[in-house]
């Protein structure tokens, strides 16, 4: 291998990424454009969930309830209404998901000491979020009751004044739960999979389309030297942009940033390789521009955001498809990111992913060599 | 190095930089290259002619280590190109037929990485690049966007490209296709300094006046290798018989009737005129315009000509053809 043709590879691809407008907006729009969307768009909360009641008693005490609900972040109230067709009519349009139904004898029960049901409504539509109102209602009830229960005790002349067990739960790493701080760092390896595969793999391909790879394969270049140096530009590319959204994640997202940033950068080079080399060994094998960039987002972006566990936990997937994971490097990366951002922990304890990072490289960057021939046949 | 670097010689000490063995190339059932032989002497420009589709691109593209043989052997100064092309790749220079340096560089930038690609030292880089761009006359260009220049300018930058690391041999394919005809001139003026200056040029080409530049040719047609030699031996040597140059009118009606001449052998037209090959050029002179006119053919010019390389093309074509199909009536 030598230096000499290796730099004058990488001087040329750097140039004419520089004059190639459709590189540039890659390089520069896509981080901002899929850190906004991803950022913003993927939530995991259930905040402000639109709350209806149909309130059949009206008393002190059935307005106590809902007051609970109104003061947490996760309900609004949306309406009361007055009979219960209009309360299922108003979950059937969508305009509430959660829909309560207090008897009439909701207060008389209670001062009698008796135990009232109330009725709790949910659109079930979207499974997951369903079961997440209801716990929430359901945490919400409980509580109410039990201090219903205690007044109770008190008013008899017990001496309770806290329920007997209560769990002290302390949030580690992402303390607030947001479901953003999450999710943000995972961002970072759809960003990076999606920018390098499709510069890189525009690379070969381009060369074939445009009838160059004849004039560059007929020169001394070994498959190795052009594969460094084509690569080597975009690499640098890479890390400036791995750089530019984790600035997105702290500065603007706010997501708390607790390692170091040899192991961000280390992990994030590994990552790059293995990305680059993807893209290369497509654009070596499909010889064409267009088929080489569509192939490319098949191959990187649906697996890095279905399968990475950057926002869909991996060990919540059925096992075959968790054993299949394995062989996606996002996964890897998305592991180590969220572990770097939220816990800190050091490039030592997560020398598993990073070995996986550095594996999936070596294989990917093989195959590109081995997929690059110098001759037309 | 300089043991693989001999070209191999023959009795009379004559060096050949190129030797090609019943060079075959197959894509499928197709045969592109057919069992060619020749060899190229090193320090001539060498010609393969032919039209288009007759293997010439093949050839060349084996010879520079491109396209893999089928069978055969192609050395390239004393090195199999099928065997270490990277070798071969060293000591060439390869001007492929579709324009193939880089659009979105400019004209320095292609020079500089062409002479990083062949390792021309850092230090004589800007020397070779700067006889490069007043080889093909391109001062004043250096940073202008290779794809806004015309096709003449291509060429030159492409040819000085090809030859910066100063190879000793230069492999051309279709070098001044598409090409103006001043443009064509300054390019061969450029082809005849290398050449002067001891380096062996290859070239291909489908046109007959580019041809006759050449030292020595060697003509294909179907993948076959039909003739070689300089071009006045092949002019000479093919057309068998003496060459009439024949305008009359209606010249399709000629062309009809001439097929059952009495002493006409081969007859082709040639812009608005038509040659003709004879056995014996007095006795046509003499009796040919009386026999055309009984037919309704009025003679405006008949007289003796000398034979083109053109006349040499047809005549071996032609020839080609009727050995064919004689070949395969007597299969059958």
């Amino acid at each position: 291998m030598r230096w000499h043709r290796l730099a004058a590879i990488a001087r040329k691809e750097s140039i004419q990424v520089r004059r190639d407008i459709r590189s540039l907006m890659i390089v520069f729009l896509m981080p901002v454009m899929l850190m906004a969307q991803l950022g913003y768009g993927i939530n995991l909360d259930q905040k402000h969930v639109t709350l209806c009641v149909f309130d059949r008693e009206g008393s002190q005490r059935s307005q106590d309830l809902l007051k609970r609900f109104q003061n947490t972040e996760y309900f609004k109230l949306k309406r009361n209404y007055g009979s219960y067709s209009d309360l299922i009519g108003a979950i059937d349009r969508g305009s509430c998901r959660l829909g309560l139904v207090i008897p009439n004898d909701f207060s008389e029960h209670l001062r009698a000491g008796g135990s009232v049901a109330v009725q709790g409504i949910v659109d079930g539509t979207d499974d997951n979020s369903a079961n997440v109102i209801f716990s929430y209602g359901q945490l919400i009830i409980q509580k109410f009751s039990s201090e219903v229960q205690l007044d109770w005790i008190r008013q008899r002349g017990g001496n309770t004044s806290n329920p007997p067990v209560s769990v002290d739960a302390r949030t580690w790493f992402n303390e607030d739960l947001e479901s953003r701080n999450f999710i943000v760092p995972g961002v970072i390896a759809i960003v990076m999979a999606v920018i390098g595969t499709l510069l890189t793999s525009l690379t070969i391909a381009r060369e074939w389309e445009r009838g160059t790879m004849e004039q560059l394969i007929s020169t001394p270049v070994t498959p190795l030297e052009l594969l460094l140096g084509k690569l080597a530009p975009y690499f640098a590319i890479g890390l400036l942009d791995t750089a530019f959204c984790a600035g997105i994640c702290v500065w603007w997202f706010g997501v708390p940033f607790r390692g170091t940033l040899f192991a961000l950068f280390l992990a994030s080079a590994l990552f790059l390789s293995g990305v680059l080399a993807t893209g290369f060994w497509i654009s070596a094998l499909t010889k064409n521009q267009l088929a080489a960039s569509q192939f490319s987002l098949l191959a990187t972006f649906l697996p890095a955001f279905l399968l990475s566990g950057f926002a869909f936990p991996v060990d919540q997937m059925p096992v075959a498809i968790q054993s299949f994971t394995y062989l996606i490097s996002a996964r890897y990366y998305v592991a180590i990111l969220k572990s770097v951002f939220l816990k800190g922990t050091g490039p030592i304890t997560l020398r598993a992913p990073m070995l996986g990072l550095a594996l999936f490289a070596t294989i990917v960057g093989t195959l590109a060599l081995r997929a690059l021939r110098k001759n037309l046949d | 190095m300089a043991s693989v670097n001999h070209s191999p010689q023959d009795h009379l000490g004559q060096e050949y930089s190129v030797i090609v063995e019943n060079l075959v190339k197959r894509f499928g059932a197709f045969v592109a290259v057919d069992r060619v032989c020749f060899a190229t002497r090193t320090g001539e420009i060498f010609g393969l002619l032919g039209p288009n589709g007759s293997g010439k691109s093949t050839t060349i593209r084996m010879l520079c280590g491109l396209l893999r043989p089928t069978s055969g052997r192609a050395m390239v100064s004393g090195i199999d190109a099928s065997h270490d092309a990277e070798a071969v790749r060293q000591r060439i220079g390869y001007m492929s037929q579709r324009f193939s340096l880089y659009g979105d560089l400019t004209v320095i930038e292609n020079l500089r990485f062409f002479g990083g690609m062949y390792r021309v030292p850092a230090d004589l880089l800007s020397a070779r690049v700067a006889w490069a761009i007043e080889m093909a006359s391109l001062e004043g260009r250096e940073d202008a966007r290779t794809d806004t220049l015309s096709g003449g300018w291509k060429q030159r930058l492409a040819l000085g490209c090809a030859v910066l690391h100063k190879p000793p041999i230069l492999f051309l394919d279709e070098p001044t296709s598409g090409v103006d005809p001043i443009s064509r001139r300054r390019f061969w003026e450029l082809i005849y300094q290398m050449s002067a200056e001891g380096v062996t040029v290859f070239v291909t080409t489908h046109y007959m006046d580019e041809a006759e530049y050449c030292n020595r040719l060697a003509l294909m047609y179907r993948g076959k290798l039909v003739a070689s030699g300089s071009p006045s031996e092949l002019k000479h040597n093919s057309v068998r018989g003496d060459l009439l140059l024949l305008e009359c009118s209606p010249l399709g009606r000629a062309v009809e009737v001439l097929e059952s001449a009495p002493g006409v052998r081969e007859s082709a037209v040639f812009g608005n005129a038509l040659h003709l090959v004879v056995p014996d050029c007095a006795a046509s002179l003499a009796h040919l315009p009386r026999w055309l006119l009984e037919r309704g053919i009025t003679v405006t010019t008949l007289e003796s000509i000398r034979p083109s390389l053109e006349d040499a093309f047809v005549a071996l074509t032609t020839g080609y053809d009727e050995r064919v199909a004689e070949a395969q009536a007597a299969a059958r």
